[in-house]
Parts: structure tokens; sequence; C-alpha cells
């Protein structure tokens, strides 16, 4: 154990250094030098994974916190904290990597007094620094319990409720206009993709990203930090899981025979591939998998299932924001190194941000804890607001 | 009323003296080895394309509705009513949606530079203002390229059409697509051998992101009243919990039931 914690701080320890060059070439001879990004393709990795799959891969927080406080699934309770630990954090991380990819970073508070209403790009600030901040208050019991500061606690308290319902407005707006971006595009986006449904295919990919990210989280963590797995609440989010992305498979499969593309997608070129890669991961295995009552009552079932389902949406957004797009640019766009090495800098901060966040704050439940009557927030301390949550 | 230009691929003699004075009216260096690169650039706002022995001029589109100036977070492109679809640099934080949703390929990029500018012609904005055509359309000796206002070029274009339907293509491109734009295109040959889309909608772009935009200030308050009923309605165990005391074996199987309705 400890000789393996030793090689992956070295790993990190490499990871960062190649990161923190490629920061140096970025902000001192410009985008050009350090992206493969073009006037032909001018979005490339930062806009396509760090701010699309980032934004998705921290729709556990709404997804989660929605079911526990406004659909009173109160035994989803444990898993709320490090689910919305992650959301935090993948907020942050988004807005980090949006300071690499602006042009001109230090403008990036301009939306505020320069409005554009008409613009998705406008709303999309707006939700994600709102909600950022959101969830920055939904995250604060965390910290004040560490710091016993019970008089803050029970401000935030009594706001749970209004601050879940603004979280999950927020992020409907958002996770669906992050696919209205690319509604502007009829023209360049592949039809695999272009749809008018694109804002509510994100957001309905959201939750089931959401769901899927709380499953793989879960089994991470009662991995490497020796928590107990709560298989039972797993298996239940695995059958919400089912039924989501049965949804969105209809709808996507309604939508592709409606717009007549079916056809298209048994003419072998660069697309089939990606989106048949794209369906297989996304829907067709994982659901395959969660049919099977074996697997999807098992610990690994579950797990395989959910990863498929975050692979299989990534590539979704990827060929959304990236190879969907390759044709009609005319090019092929791979990332440069460079452009790499500060994606997996900034993810890599992620994942070392959130294990010191483990040891240092109380995100898991204590074991003993567990038996006492939960409270919204997970909140051991306080519990005379709330007689047994439910 | 909006002024726009008028380019006839037909009269142009690819001269080039249009790219020469865009450069010199917007300080841009203009070489022999910049005349000869044939694509719009960060330095370079218009084009004269050469195939065989036709011409076709690239430049902004300007159009009526632009799809850059309607994505554009921060206002820094904008439609004016005199015509030019303008960038104010002060704006701009460089996030490229611009160059993303332009149906055209028009904004450039300063790639090379650490503080980058978005970089279009603009059809002169200073000289419309004061009653002046723009510097190409001003430089052209053919009159291939010309300046006026958007109803008579179209009149005038149609005419040209009438008196030579041998000689041009039937189509004036600019006049209805992506809802129309202030440059307007005349060519005895297909205009996609140019990079000129074929098949763009009629309709402005922004219509198709502002039809999902424009629903967001009906869709706070629905679901925020559909969100807080949720909870009104699930939370109501609670209340009875309290008036009655405690009882938690029914616990289980109501959150279950719950549960399945999601």
């Amino acid at each position: 154990m400890k000789s393996k914690l030793t090689f992956w701080k070295v790993v990190f320890v490499i990871l960062m250094a190649a990161g923190i060059y490629a920061t140096f070439v970025r902000f001192t001879r410009g985008l050009g030098p350090t992206t493969n990004l073009t006037d032909q393709f001018p979005w490339g990795i930062w806009v396509g994974f760090d701010v699309l799959c980032g934004v998705m891969l921290a729709a556990g927080g709404f997804t989660l916190t929605a079911a526990v406080h406004i659909f009173n699934l109160k035994r989803l309770q444990p898993i709320v904290r490090p689910t919305v630990l992650t959301a935090f954090l993948g907020y942050l991380l988004v807005s980090v990597a949006l300071m690499f990819d602006l042009g001109r970073p230090y403008r990036i508070w301009h939306p505020l007094i320069m409005r554009n209403p008409h613009s998705v790009m406008f709303e999309v600030a707006y939700c994600v620094m709102l909600y950022t901040t959101v969830l920055a208050l939904e995250f604060s019991p965390i910290v004040l319990e560490r710091f016993h500061l019970h008089r803050a606690m029970k401000i935030i308290h009594g706001a749970v409720i209004p601050l879940v319902i603004i979280g999950v407005l927020l992020s409907t707006l958002h996770q669906s206009s992050l696919g209205s971006l690319y509604l502007i595009m009829p023209e360049k986006l592949h039809p695999f993709w272009y749809s008018p449904l694109l804002p509510v295919f994100f957001f309905i990919s959201a939750i089931a990203v959401g769901l899927a990210m709380t499953i793989f989280e879960s089994s991470l963590s009662s991995k490497y930090f020796g928590r107990e797995l709560e298989i039972g609440i797993l298996r239940e989010l695995g059958r919400v899981l089912a039924v989501v992305l049965c949804v969105y498979a209809v709808l996507r499969f309604e939508d592709l025979f409606h717009r007549g593309v079916l056809g298209k997608m048994l003419q072998p070129s660069y697309e089939m591939t990606l989106v048949w890669l794209e369906l297989a991961l996304a829907l067709i295995v994982p659901l395959a998998l969660l049919s099977v009552p074996k697997i999807r009552n098992s610990a690994n079932g579950l797990y395989v299932a959910a990863v498929m389902v975050l692979l299989g949406f990534i590539t979704n957004r990827l060929n959304v924001s990236i190879t969907g797009l390759e044709s009609s640019a005319g090019v092929h766009y791979i990332p440069r190194w460079t452009e790499l090495a500060i994606t997996v800098a900034i993810t890599a901060s992620g994942l070392a941000v959130f294990s010191l966040a483990v040891k240092y704050l109380p995100i898991f439940p204590v074991p003993e804890a567990r038996t006492v009557p939960s409270t919204r927030e997970a909140v051991i301390p306080v519990p005379v607001l709330d007689n047994a949550g439910d | 009323m909006s002024k726009a230009l008028l380019y006839d691929a037909t009269l142009c003699i690819g001269c080039k003296a249009c790219e020469q004075a865009c450069a010199d009216h917007n300080k841009l260096p203009y070489t022999t080895a910049i005349g000869a690169e044939e694509k719009q650039s960060d330095h370079k706002y218009t084009v004269v394309l050469t195939k065989g022995e036709h011409f076709m001029r690239r430049l902004c589109m300007n159009c009526l509705d632009p799809a850059c100036a309607s994505v554009c977070p921060v206002g820094a492109l904008r439609k004016t009513s005199a015509g030019p679809v303008i960038y104010e640099e002060g704006r701009c934080m460089g996030c490229r949606y611009c160059m993303a949703a332009c149906p055209f390929g028009v904004p450039k990029y300063e790639w090379g530079k650490v503080l980058p500018r978005v970089r279009k012609c603009t059809m002169c904005p200073d000289r419309v203002a004061a009653g002046q055509p723009t510097a190409c359309a001003e430089a052209c000796p053919t009159g291939a390229t010309k300046f006026g206002e958007r109803d008579e070029l179209i009149a005038e274009a149609r005419q040209r059409i009438h008196d030579n339907p041998e000689k041009y293509l039937d189509h004036i491109y600019g006049l209805t697509e992506v809802g129309g734009t202030s440059v307007l295109l005349l060519s005895g040959v297909a205009f996609e051998q140019f990079g000129y889309r074929a098949e763009l909608p009629g309709d402005p772009l922004p219509m198709l992101t502002y039809r999902v935009l424009s629903r967001i200030p009906d869709i706070i308050p629905l679901g925020g009243v559909l969100l807080g009923g949720v909870w009104w309605i699930t939370h109501r165990r609670k209340e009875v919990a309290a008036a009655e005391g405690p009882r938690n074996n029914a616990q289980n199987g109501t959150s279950k039931r719950r549960r399945d309705e999601e």
C-alpha cells in the first residue's frame, strides 16, 4: 500500500511538472504555440473535454441533492457529501480550464457587466457562476462542521431546500444549454449529432452521468479510502440509471428516425464508427449489463456498467464538440501534447484535492454515526433541528 | 436604409486591388507573398480566389441577423443599422464562439499573440458612417464590387441576371442565405467551388438558439413551483410524524415507493 502510494505520488509530480511547463508556454506564448487549434477548428479538447465533460461529470451534485432533499430519498443521504464535493471541485476545475481556453482570461468577468441575453454562452456563464456559488454553500456545512461553527451551520441548514431547488434549476438550464451551444451550427455539426433536441439529450444524459458518477465514486472510495460500500444504495441507483438510459435511448432513436439518418448509420464512415462506439458504450452495453439481475445486483457489475456509461457519454460530448465538426471543417483535430498536459494536470489536481478533502474533512460518514438518525445535509451534529429527517 | 456590397464575379479581373485597399484601410501589411495567400486570415480580411478563369471574393458577409453577434456572450460583435457588423475588441474575452458559429467561417483569430483578438472585415464602418463607399468598392477598377443601398443593389443584381441569363447563375447569394446578408454575390459558376456553403437555411441562425433561450424565463418559475411542490408532497410524512409522534417502522415502505417513481 505504501509503495503504491509513493508510485502514484511520483506519477502525480511528473504530470504536474508537465502541466506547469505547458501552462508557462500557454501564458507566455499564446494559444497558437500551445494548441493545435486553428481558424477552421477554434474549439478543441479544453472546450470538448474540460468544459463539456467536466460539467457533465459534475452532474451528480444536482441529481443526488434533488433525490435526497426534494424526492425525500433519505437512504441516499450517506453519499451526498462526497457527491457534492465532486460537483464543487468539478465546477472549480471547469473554471480553471476556462482560464486556459479563453484568449483573454483576465476578462472572464466581462459577462457580469456586458450582457447579451441572446447568447447561449452568456446564459451558461451566469448559470455556472451561480451554481458554483450554490455548490460552495451546499458544501460549506462540511467545512463549518470541521471547525465546529454550529451557528453558521444552522443558517445554511435552514436554507438547504431553497438552495437545492435553485441548484437543480440552474443545473437544468446550463446542462441543457451546453447542448444548445451547438444549435447554431446546423450546417457544421454532423447529422448524427445535430438535432433540435440537443439540449434535451444533454440534460437527460447529465442525469444518467450523475448517477453513474455516484456509483463510480462510491465504488472507488470504498476501494481507496477503505469505507464500507453502500451496495443497497448503489443497487437503487443502478435501477434508476437503467430507466434513465432507456428513456434516452428511445428518444435518441426516435430523433434519428424522424430526421431520417438511421440509414446513414449503416454506411461505413468515420462518423459511423464514432456514433456506434458512443451508442455501444453509453447505451447498448450498460443496458445489457443492467438487464441481468446477477450483474445489476453485484458491486463489480454496477461498477463496470457505470464506467461504460461515463466513457460512452464522454464519447458523446467529444463527438458533438470535436469529431462531429471535423468533416465540415475539412480538418482533423488532434490535440497537441501541451493541451493534453494541461487537461491531465487539471484532472490530477482535482483528484489530489479530493483525497486531501477526504483526509481532513468529514466527507464520509463515520460508521457508527450511520445508525444515528441523519439530518438533511448528512450532518451528524445539530440533530436537535430535525427529528430523523423523514 | 442599410448599406451593402454587390460583388459580381463576372466583372472581376482578379487584380486584387480590393485586397490592397482593404489592407491599407485596416493598417495591415500587404506584400506579394500576402497577396498570393488564398485564404482569409488574421492579416487578410478579404481574398480574391482564382479557379481557372473564374474569380470569387471572400469577405465577411455582414449578415442581417449575424450568428456571431447573437452568440457573443459579451456583445463584442454587433450589427449596426448602417449595415456593417462591427467588433469592439475591448469587450472580447476570447471564447471564440463567433468563430464556431459563423456559417461562412469568417472570424479569424490571432493565434500567435499572447493577447489575441478576433479579426474580420467589418465593412469599413468609419467610411460608411462618413457616407463613403468601403475601401474595396472604391478601389475596384471594373465595378465588380459595388457599394450602395441593399434594396437598390438587389434590384440591380436581378436586372443583370435578367439581361444576361446565360452569363449568370439564377442565384443572388446572400439574398436569402441565413436570413440575408449585406454582401451579395453574383457568379457564372457554382459558389460552392469557392467555399460558400450551398444548403444554408433561409432563416437566420440565431432563431435556432433563441427559440430555446426565450423559454428560460418561463422555465424558472415553473420548475421552482414543481420542485417545491414535490418537496411539499414528499415531506408530508414529517409533518404527520411531528403531529403524531415519531413512527419509524413505516419508513422503508414509503421511501421505496417514492424511489420507484423516479
